[in-house]
This record gives C-alpha cells, structure tokens and sequence, in this order.
C-alpha cells in the first residue's frame, strides 16, 4: 500500500528495456522522504537508466514509478511538469547549458517557474551560487571553469527551484578525491538542512558508506536488484556473493 | 622451411597441442579449427587437451587467441583441458580473460545481421514509421510553439535568435558572395556561348535575370545555407544532446524545442529571404560584368533588358521560396540534431543528415514550387 507521507517515489513491477533487450526486471523498492538513497551496481549494470526511468527520461517497458503515490506518466505533459517541477537533477558531467553564464543557468529554470524580478532572481542565484561555493563566479561560462566546478554549478541550477528530490547521476566521477568529498559533504548539507531527498546513482564507495541511508545494489547477471538496506547492513550480512564482493571491493570467487 | 608454430600429437589418450618458436600479432599464426582440420585421424578415446611448450619462444596476444580457440575446442568436444605446462603468465592471462563471463548481449549486433530478410525489413519499416512519428511530432512541437508566440506563451531566448541572425547575415555574406557572384558568371557565360549561335546573345541579360532571380538565387542560396548553418544547427543540438543539456531541459519541465529551436528555425526563416535578394543582386551584377565584356553591349542596354524582361513577379517568386528554404533549413537542422545519437560520430552523422535532407528538400520544394508557378502562370 502507498504511503504518501513517507513514500516519495515508489517502484513497482519495474522492467526496463533497451530495444528487445532487458536490462532490469522485477524491480521494487520505495524512496522515502528525506533520505540519501543510492542506487549501486557494477557499470553497465543499468544504474543510470533506472534514474532516467526515476526522472521521466525514459518509460518503463512493464511496471510503474509512483510519485507521491501518483503514477508518474511521462505522456502527461502537464503531470509531468508537474512532477518535475518539484525534482531537481545533477547530471554525470554538470550538463550545464555551455551558451549560458552560471548566473543564467541557475536564472533560467527561476525565469521559466516563476514570477519573481529580475532582482530577486539575481538575490537567489547569488545565494545558490554561494551555497556550491561559486561565489563570484556568476559571469563565468561552463568552459572557463574547472569539472569540480561545473558540478558545483550544476548543483546550484538543480537546487534553484528547492526541489523536493534531487537526483545526483554518478556525482563523483571525473573528480579528484578532495572535489569528490566536497561534493559529498554538499550532498550531505542539503539533506540535513533542507531535508531534501537524495537520490544518488554510484559505484564510489567512499561516497556510499558516507552519504547513504539506504543502498540498492542492481546485479548485472540476476538482472534484477538483490540487495536493499543500510551500506553497513549490506557489508556486514550481503544478502549475496556479488554484494559482498561490490561493498569489500574484492574479486575473491571470480572463476 | 621454418618449423609450425603449433602441431597436434595424441598420446595415452590426451590431445597434446605442441607449441613451439615466437608467437607474433603481426606474423601469420595458426588458427586452431584448421589446425585439428588438417589431421582427422583424432582417435575416439582422446578425454583430456594438454600443452608441450618446451620448444615455446616469445610470444603476444596471438597465442592467448590460439589457445582461447583450444579451450572453446575442449569446451565443446568435453575434453579436460590440463594448462599446467603452460607459461604461468599465460596461464594467468587465460585466468582473466576467462573471469567475466561473456555477457549474452554482446553478439545482438551479430545475430540482427544474420537474421532473416523479412524481419531486416520490418525492422528497417519500423524504424521509418518511427522516424516518421517523431519528425511529425517534432514539426507538431515547432509550429505550436511559433504560432503561441505571439500571444507571449512560449518563453523564447531571444538573444539565441540574434545569435543566429548575426551568424547568418555578416557571417554568411562572404561565402554566399563568392557562390552567388559565380553562378551569376556561369549564367551568363551560358547564355553568351548559346544564345550567340543564334546571334541573340542580347538576351543574356534575361537569362541571367530570369536565372538568378526566380531559380539560382534562393536555391544557390539554401544549399549553401543548408551546409553552413543547417550543419551548424544539427551539430550545436547534437553537441548539446550528448553532454546531456538537452536532457538538462527535458527534466527541469522547460521545452528545448521552445529555448533552442523555434529561435534556430525563427532566425534562418527571417534572414534566407534577405540573402536570397543579397545573392540575386551579385550574382546579377556577376552576370552583368561577363556580359558586357564578352557581348557587344553596353552597361545600360544589358540593365534595360533585364528591366523589360524580368518583373516584380520573379523577384518575389525567388524570395518566397528563400522563406520555404528557410524552414526547410532550420527544421532539417534541428530535427537531425534532437534525434542525435550518444557515440563519438553521432554529431558528425546527425550534421551530415542534416544537409543531406536539408538539400534534398530544398531541390524538391524547388521543383514543387516551379511547378505550381507553372500552373498558375506566375
């Protein structure tokens, strides 16, 4: 039974496809309210196309993806603005929009959803900007700054409407340990002191075991999730081989 | 001769593959097949496939391939494959290469290759009826999101609209000058070598009007247009698709179509007419010059035959189609640069579609409005 106040998203039946091809069947979990959640697995394990599903990039083959006890239906432009509108994502590389300023990229989606001046919206992406540590840094294009950087900036344009979700895809790759912790400490900020929701895909176990409340691990050979509960829960009881071998990172068993 | 690199013997019921001398990528080294092909007189006891490598030398990946052929032999004849004579390192690489398992999607492209010829061709109708959607829908998206743009409710970029008519004016002028200015030259240089055979080489000048005003203006114009900007656009959305911009757009609920295209499509659409007229003029004041040099003719009967000959008519006939052009363009451009796919030659791909249907649409509208100005006698 769907839990709105507790459930924000809820999985049921999930089956994604790519062509005839069946990446992920049978998957069924629940994000809850306020928690980092984060999707694992091995690469190609099809982290990236459940969060495509999760942020209406993608329809699922069979199967359903409830938001706040609502089917999510991405062929209901209105609903699906709707949803989006209260989901804010960071993509692998930033994806900030290169012909714009950081100041514009954070000003745009403020400019498309509300009513606020011009003033208001230069206040608001000067906050958002500071929070990411980009303070100073409004007429800078994407290009003329570091990949930490743009991340960081990216993270600012994502949080500019407060989204009640916020979806990180892969948020420590291409970084430097150092970038990589501080984009975790920021992930970590934003949930205790917003008490946003975090969706995180990533396979970088120092972010796992810092920033997770609960961890699904999506097995490349099962096609289906195999393990779902706290990072340390998972290590200390793997409900399998191959969720010992992802969270100890060893190749022990490999024939 | 020089000694084989590998020779099979049997011995107490093993299959011995001998290995001998360096092992190289770049030399001919032996497929396993062939080798058991050329000796049939397997006996039906062999149970276990075993290595000499005493006469080994170097050796490189073209060995570990020979011996994945060996193990993929043993693996189907049932044979015990005992590697213990092998080099340790081998037999470490053999390890690794045999420690992930091949995954069963790997050989998709392979099996849709060798499937049947009706299924190839209700793939390759599917993928058409599919394109087809998406295009309708795509010209759907672009014309509602113009014709609400007047009311104010279609948030467009404008400064991306400016953008665009800057790179097509001062930055298209050069090229379509120097296209224009030649196909003016041709034209005339056409009708100084025909129609002074029929000693009515007067009348160059109203070929070159009638030339470059109702036909090789707007279409000289759009084809070098379509593989200057409408390549442009096709690689810039492309470009924009693969970094997930695009993307960027779609989740936070705001319309590429309304933020990138409708002002890629609303600049081409404003500034074709205008250098269709820009290239009318050169390519007539080319014409002009090969005219009067060539011909027995002065500046001012060619210009007053070009008067008398051509109208207002041809004029507006040469722009209206730099308009349809235009389109054609910017919606080639765009359309082939959203449908762009994620590899590193998708931009390339998506820009060359782009002119090749941005072209093959501007000769066929060309011709479709020839025909319909035929019909009404315009």
């Amino acid at each position: 039974m769907t839990t709105p106040d507790t459930n924000v998203i809820e999985v049921r039946n999930l089956t994604m496809m790519y062509g005839q091809l069946v990446i992920m069947q049978d998957l069924n979990f629940t994000i809850q309210r306020g928690e980092v959640f984060v999707i694992m697995g091995g690469s190609g394990s099809g982290k990236s196309t459940l969060l495509k599903h999760l942020i209406g990039l993608k329809k699922p083959a069979k199967g359903s993806i409830l938001f706040d006890g609502e089917e999510f239906n991405i062929d209901d432009d209105a609903q699906r603005k709707g949803v989006l509108r209260r989901m804010g994502v960071l993509y692998q590389n930033g994806a900030l929009w290169s012909g714009l300023t950081l100041a514009e990229n954070v000003a745009l989606p403020l400019e498309e959803f509300t009513s606020m001046d011009e003033r208001s919206i230069a206040e608001v992406v000067s906050l958002k900007l500071s929070l990411v540590g980009l303070k100073g840094f409004e007429a800078f294009y994407p290009s003329a700054i570091s990949g930490g950087m743009r991340k960081r900036a990216a993270l600012a344009r994502a949080i500019a409407l407060d989204p009640e979700v916020l979806f990180f895809d892969e948020p420590s790759s291409g970084l430097d340990p150092i970038s990589a912790s501080r984009l975790d400490d920021l992930i970590v900020e934003l949930q205790a002191s917003f008490g946003t929701t975090i969706v995180v895909v990533t396979h970088d176990l120092a972010s796992i075991f810092r920033i997770a409340d609960r961890a699904l691990f999506l097995d490349i050979t099962e096609k289906t999730m195999t393990a779902l509960g706290s990072p340390a829960e998972l290590r200390d009881n793997p409900p399998s081989d191959e969720v010992h071998r992802f969270l100890t990172r060893s190749s022990e068993g490999l024939s | 001769m020089t000694s084989p690199l590998a020779e099979l013997r049997y011995e107490d019921g093993s299959l011995v593959i001998v290995l001998a001398g360096d092992w190289a990528l770049e030399h001919d080294t032996p497929r396993f097949e062939a080798l058991v092909a050329r000796n049939r007189s397997t006996p039906g006891t062999t149970r276990a496939l075993t290595f000499d490598a005493s006469s080994l030398g170097t050796w490189d990946s073209s060995l570990l391939i020979f011996l994945s052929q060996c193990q993929e032999y043993a693996e189907a004849q049932q044979l015990e494959t005992d590697r213990s004579t092998l080099p340790e390192q081998l037999r470490r690489l053999l390890a690794l290469s045999e420690a992930v398992p091949q995954r069963s999607t790997a050989n998709d492209d392979t099996a849709s290759q060798s499937s049947p010829i009706a299924e190839r061709l209700g793939k390759a109708a599917l993928g058409t009826w599919s394109r087809l959607q998406s295009s309708l829908t795509f010209t759907g998206e672009v014309a509602l999101a113009i014709a609400q743009l007047p009311g104010g409710r279609v948030h467009m970029r404008w400064r991306e609209f400016w953008v665009v008519v800057q790179s097509n004016s001062s930055g298209a002028l050069p090229i379509v000058t120097l296209i224009a200015l030649l196909v003016g030259v041709i034209i005339a240089f056409l009708g100084v070598v025909v129609l002074e055979r029929f000693g009515a080489g007067y009348y160059s000048s109203y070929l070159v009007g009638f030339g470059m005003l109702r036909e090789m203006g707007a279409l000289m114009t759009g084809i070098i247009m379509a593989g200057r900007t409408g390549a442009g656009f096709a690689a810039e959305l492309g470009s924009m698709k693969i970094t997930e911009e695009i993307d960027a757009f779609v989740t936070l609920g705001i319309s590429p179509v309304e933020h990138l295209v409708v002002p890629r499509m609303l600049g081409i659409f404003f500034m074709m007419p205008l250098l269709t007229l820009y290239a009318d003029f050169v390519g007539i004041i080319g014409g002009m010059a090969v005219a009067v040099s060539l011909l027995d003719m002065s500046l001012a009967q060619f210009v007053g035959g070009l008067l008398t000959a051509v109208t207002l008519t041809d004029a507006v006939l040469g722009v209206f189609k730099g308009v349809i052009f235009g389109m054609i363009i910017g919606f080639a451009g765009c359309l082939k640069g959203l449908q762009t796919g994620s590899d590193a030659g998708a931009v390339g791909r998506a820009a060359t579609s782009a002119v090749v249907l941005g072209i093959t649409l501007i000769i066929l509208a060309n011709a479709v409005i020839d025909w319909l100005a035929a019909l009404l006698k315009i």
